[in-house]
């Protein structure tokens, strides 16, 4: 080795323009570290300013369970697909939520997090990554709530079955392992959904707005307190547009058997979520590189 | 010759000035349909020197304008400008927060940059949870942030609070803390804008300290930007001296310094009447032009520590028999006055002949000189006042000079630390033995 000759391999080259597709993955996987760290941070900073703590996270859905069950169920009476209706509502809720948070979440990444943007490089989609993450964290603690709620039913169902409304069941399925590619695809969809909003707030700030009355709106656009099959035949289609649709509804189908399980919204919800996906990291990269000037 | 570390080859960088909140959809199609058939940005001009105090023709403004340097592996360089000479943005595109509009730099070794101390701390966790999360944000693996812990800890002299929430320490610790982690990174290339004026004297002492260590004793590039010409020199052999986004020279740190205290700028420093900011008009009497002058380099706005300052005030009589008393007030950068002056016999050390002298129609000059090693290095203003025998009818011309103070190293051989006060006048200090 000659330290005289001029080296040309160099560690890192900055310059004005990337190819789009180059996403620097590398990089995010070597910060990976921080990463965790970031969940750690989300997590106890989000139960050190409270006196609940970490109850906070069964209230929520506790809560809203018990309200959709009296409005929805009780006052709307919305049909449930025979599924007892906490259990319905539940499962609903918290896959929603969870897809919600996601979003709105990531879609803010920008400006929340102007300052250390500004002040210090690590691969950016690091924060949107640690959101996701973190929710999935939240996601993990409510889904346990679910599961007793999902064995008290199918106990029920079992051996007490006249305690139970009349026609209600708990049929659980093999469609039940698709729940960890759900999961996936519900991150991946709200990841990638709030990527590109962020990146998009960056100069268009009225997006910011929409965001939030547009997930309130979009939850009704979901089968989230209803059924799909309860969507009359010809509004359907707009439901079916929503990605949503389809990991919600085979969600609830593989736990508790109500509905049916609608291949093509499915396939369309795999598509979807993966194309925005890679839409919204492409844009995100894009943005990250001198969106400091902007904000 | 060493290796190179960092190869910096035109590199420059534009802004947008102004408000581009609205009308950039629009302005961003049109840009992006230019670019789609092959033609140059319509919004870029090229050519445009980054000068803040005429306005350009375009509202992109370079902030870096064809900057070529090169670093070699070890050496620690000093980065020298004004305000708005482009020393931020340079360290923004080195350690990646933003990216370069032209021109390319290559780099050799993981880079650290501390823009700013504490980055990323969350006032909620403990001093030991910031200390990973921050090492972290900084690029450090896990395991290389527990190798170095002990000396972080100890370096910052936090053991006892290292498991409080860190928005119970006080400033000063928290400031420690996360400089040692900053100190503590196993990166070949450090990069540090001003962090070092938070803090007390003895703990910048200490940074700057650990700096020089990391630089000379562990063969680290660093790269420097510092108002504090008494660290720039203390720390770096070579240093770059930027203006509007030029690169001017590179060269040994002293000659930098020695460069960036003559090189005045000639539109600074002179005010003429039709650019005055008047708060309030005479009928007897107005401002022509203002002046500062050192005797080195003639009109200036930049004066060095022990330099003298002239001040000229250049006004026009308009009436036969009337006196005219001319007067200043110097300002810090908060209005603060700290002095108000004028000519009065029994208020100047010179005699002023043509005090409350009936004057002719016609115009004049009156010269102040604020003698140098009496101001502090920082910035100053100046108001300026013509006051007739009708003091309601002066004239009033506010802010109407800046000028800058720019540290030498003569009064820093023994304190390099951060210099308290709006002035620092030499005084006479002796010492005597009372009782033994």
């Amino acid at each position: 080795m000659e330290l005289n000759t001029p080296h040309e391999e160099w560690d890192l080259e900055i310059k004005p323009h990337d190819s789009v597709f180059n996403l620097h993955l590398k990089d995010v996987w070597n910060y990976r570290d921080l990463l965790w760290l970031l969940v750690r941070r989300d997590f106890v900073s989000f139960y050190k300013q409270t006196v609940l703590g970490p109850l906070w996270f069964f209230i929520q859905p506790i809560f809203t369970t018990i309200v959709f069950t009296f409005v929805f169920g009780g006052l709307a009476k919305i049909g449930t697909s025979h599924v007892p209706q906490p259990l319905f509502y539940m499962a609903g809720t918290i896959a929603w939520n969870y897809f919600a948070d996601c979003l709105t979440k990531t879609s803010t990444v920008f400006k929340d997090n102007a300052n250390i943007f500004g002040k210090v490089y690590f691969p950016r989609l690091i924060m949107p990554l640690s959101i996701v993450f973190s929710n999935l964290v939240k996601f993990g603690v409510q889904f346990g709530l679910f599961l007793i709620v999902f064995i008290y039913y199918l106990i029920q169902y079992h051996y007490f079955p006249e305690s139970l409304k009349p026609g209600d069941k708990v049929e659980p399925n093999l469609l039940v392992l698709l729940f960890p590619i759900l999961m996936i695809l519900m991150a991946i969809l709200g990841l990638g959904l709030g990527l590109i909003i962020t990146a998009l707030t960056t100069k268009y700030r009225d997006l910011a707005f929409v965001v939030t009355f547009g997930m309130q709106l979009l939850m009704y656009a979901t089968p989230v307190i209803y059924p799909l099959s309860e969507a009359s035949e010809k509004y359907r289609f707009i439901i079916k547009a929503n990605p949503m649709t389809g990991l919600i509804e085979t969600f609830r189908y593989g736990f508790t058997g109500g509905g049916k399980f609608y291949m093509d919204s499915f396939v369309y919800s795999v598509v979807a979520s993966l194309v925005l996906f890679m839409i919204g990291l492409i844009i995100f990269n894009k943005v990250e590189k001198d969106f400091v000037d902007t904000v | 010759m060493g290796d190179i570390a960092i190869k910096v080859e035109n590199l420059s960088k534009a802004y947008q000035l102004g408000d581009f909140g609205t009308g950039t959809l629009s302005r961003d199609i049109e840009r992006k349909w230019a670019l789609l058939r092959g033609k140059e940005d319509p919004f870029l001009k090229v050519g445009e020197v980054n000068d803040r105090s005429t306005a350009g023709t375009s509202d992109i403004v370079w902030s870096l304008k064809d900057i070529n340097f090169e670093i070699n592996k070890g050496d620690a360089v000093g980065v020298i400008g004004r305000n708005g000479a482009g020393k931020s943005t340079l360290l923004k595109v080195l350690s990646r927060v933003t990216v370069p509009t032209a021109g390319s730099v290559k780099i050799m070794g993981r880079v650290a940059s501390l823009l700013e101390v504490g980055t990323g701390f969350h006032p909620e966790l403990t001093g030991r949870e910031n200390i990973f999360l921050n090492g972290a944000i900084l690029g450090m693996r896990k395991h290389e942030i527990k190798k170095h812990f002990d000396a972080i800890v100890d370096f910052a002299g936090v053991e006892r609070y290292i498991d409080t929430p860190v928005k119970r320490y006080s400033s000063g610790m928290y400031v420690r803390l996360a400089f040692a982690v900053a100190a503590h990174l196993e990166s070949e290339i450090l990069i540090v804008d001003e962090v070092l004026a938070v803090g007390d004297a003895e703990f910048q002492k200490k940074c700057l300290g650990k700096m020089g260590e990391v630089s000379k004793g562990e063969g680290r590039t660093v790269l420097f930007v510092s108002h504090n010409m008494a660290a720039i020199s203390n720390l770096c052999s070579k240093s770059i001296l930027l203006k509007h986004g030029q690169l001017q020279t590179m060269d040994y740190t002293h000659t930098v310094i020695d460069k960036y205290i003559r090189t005045g700028e000639n539109n600074d420093g002179q005010v003429n009447f039709e650019d005055l900011i008047i708060k309030q008009k005479s009928t007897k009497a107005g401002f022509y032009a203002l002046r500062l002058l050192s005797r080195a380099k003639g009109i200036t706005a930049d004066f060095a520590i022990n330099e003298d300052i002239i001040v000229e005030i250049e006004y026009d009589v308009y009436e036969d028999g009337t006196t005219i008393q001319p007067s200043i007030h110097l300002l810090d950068n908060l209005d603060t006055c700290i002095f108000a002056t004028f000519s009065a016999p029994s208020a100047s050390s010179t005699v002023d002949p043509f005090y409350k002298k009936p004057l002719q129609k016609g115009r004049y000059k009156s010269t102040c000189v604020i003698p140098g090693n009496y101001l502090n290095d920082k910035n100053y203003k100046i108001n300026a006042f013509l006051v007739p025998e009708d003091m309601a009818n002066m004239a009033f011309a506010e802010s109407v000079l800046a000028f800058t103070v720019i540290e030498t190293g003569d009064m820093r051989k023994e304190y390099t630390g951060d210099w308290w006060g709006v002035v620092r006048p030499k005084l006479a200090w002796n010492t005597e033995a009372i009782k033994l």
